[in-house]
């Protein structure tokens, strides 16, 4: 579990904007006709922190269901936590100013055909939340705003008398980071912002909020699927799995020394065109039932590596390197004496992972 | 090459391993139109193809680069208004027989689908049947197929194939709902190989799946497919796992298909600027980390499609013959004879040298095939020692760190 307080610190490029202490959504379980446990839930988030620095993207990666998206609902305050709190400048978000909150913090959804309404043109959607903010001035000062809106984003002002039919995928992406941008947000959430957008525009979209980050200094939290994009974009990548933070640290070293088993899997799950033969996959299987979560540690029933201790008791954040912490007892001094520890090798675990990989590649060439 | 009776396709195929390489499905010329008269969308045009035995073959695209409009139109699956307007399809059935698939009838199509040409498509949720149970579906299939199996057979025969894709006995009696996005697709893949067909068309089969539950499906798959010996059309938009799985690559983009090349030539020397522009549009997993561009501008829209080549109005190495004349799909002038290589792009006709970029050597030819024909074909990819270019990401590696 990831305990906040003994959780080493993030790499932090700036003062956290948002921050999210202990985090936890439990979702009631209603079935009817069925034997259920009284008050079952779903573990959908348990127990989460999450720090979001200025100027810094914070990629969230994770498979479907691992709470990835209900955590990113929490942030925006769109679902009330089970428990937990959430931070914003530094002081507690209390519950009644929301629309305070929301001039801070705005979301970017997936789905850009199902995110903008299709009977207004882009000028409604980028003047609503001005008005609804009383940020908009009247008259000329209003077209500027939206002229400017839209050059930040990099549409052109032609564009603002279009409706959403008119406009390519990418385009529509555009005009909901646009419409987020409006009220001047320090947050920006983005939740699976390319996934439903074709291969080609991806990257126009991703190296968008890039720029976002540098020259706005937005604290981004880009939720994903796609570990190879998480590794593109964010400064921070934070893996996901069965509602927990399993691992976290710079996003390159992660994504090249992956230090949780599952997130090697997901490495080596990924495509990859350079791999130069196919992967071995392990800890096959598939996520548990969040209803009722293994004890210990979540990821132990499919894992490789498992021990006597990951079943009895959840592993705390341990830090493995500088600002990379991994939620895995193979890395605690303590842990059983014949079990390896960082920095040696996990057995069997760094021929999956990148660094080997890289040293193969080259004799492919010399050896002709 | 004799003309096909219906009677000559409920012949069983023997084992559907009857050597492989040779050509199962050839398409050529083939045209398809969404509507009729002159507010037809041309949707595929002029696409030639050959699919051999034992192949994977990936069709990789955008949305509406005509990608599943190819495989449903080339195998007669096309629904209106999706119409066929032109070209030949004839599918190779074994010992000197073949069909010609835009005249048959519907009888003999009948006859092929599912027995010869089976479908595995994206959303399992939606191709199987929520009120039947998993067995019901398999069992149906053998009955309409197989008239002469009895209950009991068919019970064994679908205990079997649901066995061949790693699902206990237990789940004939489940209903699609009670099982996981995997488990759906998985069902799919055993009813499509039910009868044991020779061609297998997979439509984005694992475009909703997780990524660990795709890994485990396409590992099956590739055993099976070695196993069985069946060749595959895999339609995806994803180039970066296609170049994993792929025997050989066709990029298709504004209806045309516009470079054909076996996967590890295409991933590393690209001769079309748009396969190189998605090849550029993939983070890499290693390496540092590079800013990349993707490609600029959207797919064209193919009620109004631009003149001339139908990428030019994205493409960064446009000359002004791109905006006039389409560049046929032809040998790329370099090529040599071992691998063959096809590209639709002015810059390839040998008239000027391309640009660095799209004249990368080709990789070696990579190890023989196997001698056994039922190897895979899958291990068809370059190790050490086989030469050619150093790794190359492949990737656009101009411009500043991300």
């Amino acid at each position: 579990m990831t305990a906040p307080g003994a959780a080493p610190a993030l790499p932090v490029t700036g003062t956290p904007v948002l921050e999210a202490r202990s985090l936890v959504k439990h979702f009631p379980v209603h079935r009817r006709g069925r034997r259920t446990q009284r008050g079952a839930v779903v573990h959908a988030v348990d127990d989460v922190s999450i720090a979001v620095p200025e100027a810094s993207i914070t990629a969230v990666v994770g498979e479907s269901g691992c709470g990835k998206s209900t955590l990113t609902r929490m942030l925006a305050r769109l679902i009330r936590p089970t428990a937990g709190e959430l931070v914003l400048n530094g002081s507690p978000a209390a519950r009644p100013d929301a629309r305070e909150y929301a001039g801070q913090v705005q979301m970017v959804l997936q789905d850009p055909f199902a995110s903008l309404n299709l009977v207004h043109t882009v000028r409604y959607h980028l003047a609503r939340p001005l008005r609804i903010h009383g940020l908009g001035p009247d008259g000329n000062s209003l077209d500027d705003e939206i002229t400017s809106l839209l050059k930040r984003v990099a549409l052109s002002p032609q564009d603002a008398d279009k409706y959403p039919h008119e406009l390519s995928g990418g385009q529509r992406q555009r005009v909901a980071i646009a419409r987020a941008l409006a009220v001047r947000p320090r947050v920006l959430l983005a939740d699976e912002p390319v996934s439903m957008l074709d291969v080609s525009i991806r990257l126009g979209v991703l190296n968008l909020l890039a720029d976002l980050r540098e020259r706005e200094r937005l604290a981004i939290v880009y939720v994903t699927h796609d570990i190879a994009s998480a590794r593109y974009l964010g400064d921070t990548i934070a893996v996901m799995y069965a509602g927990q933070i399993i691992e976290r640290g710079p996003a390159a070293t992660v994504t090249d020394q992956p230090s949780h088993p599952y997130t090697q899997l997901l490495l080596a799950a990924a495509p990859d065109p350079d791999r130069p033969s196919p992967p071995t996959l392990r800890g096959r299987g598939a996520p548990p039932s969040l209803v009722s979560p293994p004890a210990g540690c979540r990821f132990h029933p499919r894992c490789p590596y498992a021990m006597a201790v990951c079943a009895r008791q959840a592993p705390p954040s341990i830090e493995v390197a500088s600002g990379h912490v991994s939620a895995c007892w193979l890395h605690a001094k303590d842990a059983d004496p014949d079990t390896p520890r960082n920095p040696d090798p996990v057995p069997g675990s760094i021929p999956l992972t990148m660094a080997s990989q890289q040293d193969s590649r080259p004799p492919r060439g010399e050896s002709t | 090459m004799t003309s096909l009776h219906v009677g000559t396709l409920d012949q069983p195929t023997a084992g559907g391993r009857s050597r492989p390489g040779e050509p199962l499905l050839e398409v050529a010329g083939l045209c398809a139109d969404y509507g009729i008269g002159p507010d037809a969308v041309h949707a595929v045009l002029d696409a030639d193809l050959v699919l051999h035995r034992g192949e994977v073959l990936g069709l990789a695209g955008e949305s509406g680069s005509g990608k599943s409009t190819f495989a449903y139109a080339a195998t007669r699956l096309l629904r209106a208004p999706g119409v066929i307007t032109g070209g030949s399809v004839r599918f190779h059935l074994g010992q000197g027989r073949d069909i010609d698939l835009l005249a048959a009838d519907e009888s003999q199509l009948r006859r092929l689908r599912w027995a010869h040409v089976a479908v595995v498509l994206q959303s399992a949720m939606n191709a199987l049947n929520p009120v039947f149970s998993v067995g019901d579906q398999l069992g149906d299939v053998l009955q309409a197929h197989r008239p002469d199996m009895d209950r009991a057979a068919r019970r064994d025969r679908a205990v079997q194939l649901l066995d061949m894709v790693g699902i206990t006995a237990d789940r004939l009696r489940s209903y699609p709902h009670e099982l996981s996005g995997g488990m759906r697709q998985r069902v799919m893949i055993a009813m499509a190989l039910a009868l044991e067909p020779q061609m297998v068309i997979m439509d984005e089969p694992t475009t909703a799946l997780d990524v660990v539950t795709q890994r485990e499906i396409l590992e099956e798959l590739a055993a099976l497919r070695d196993r069985l010996g069946f060749a595959v059309l895999f339609i995806t938009h994803d180039l970066s796992l296609l170049i994993e799985i792929a025997d050989s690559i066709a990029i298709m983009y504004g209806g045309r298909i516009v470079e054909r090349a076996r996967a590890t030539a295409l991933f590393r020397a690209p001769r079309h600027p748009y396969t190189l522009g998605l090849l550029g549009s993939f983070p890499s997993l290693h390496g540092s980390r590079v800013h990349m561009t993707g490609i600029a501008g959207s797919p064209p829209d193919l009620r109004n499609p631009p003149a001339g080549c139908p990428f030019h109005p994205r493409c960064r190495y446009v000359m002004d013959r791109c905006r006039t004349e389409l560049p046929p799909l032809r040998p790329v002038a370099r090529a040599d004879v071992q691998n063959p290589r096809v590209a639709a792009c002015w810059l390839q006709d040998g008239s000027a040298p391309p640009p660095a970029e799209l004249a990368r050597p080709e990789p070696g030819p990579g190890p023989e095939p196997a001698p056994d024909p039922g190897l895979a074909v899958g291990t068809n990819r370059p190790t050490a020692g086989t030469g050619g270019t150093v790794a190359d990401t492949g990737t656009d590696t101009t411009g500043g760190a991300a």
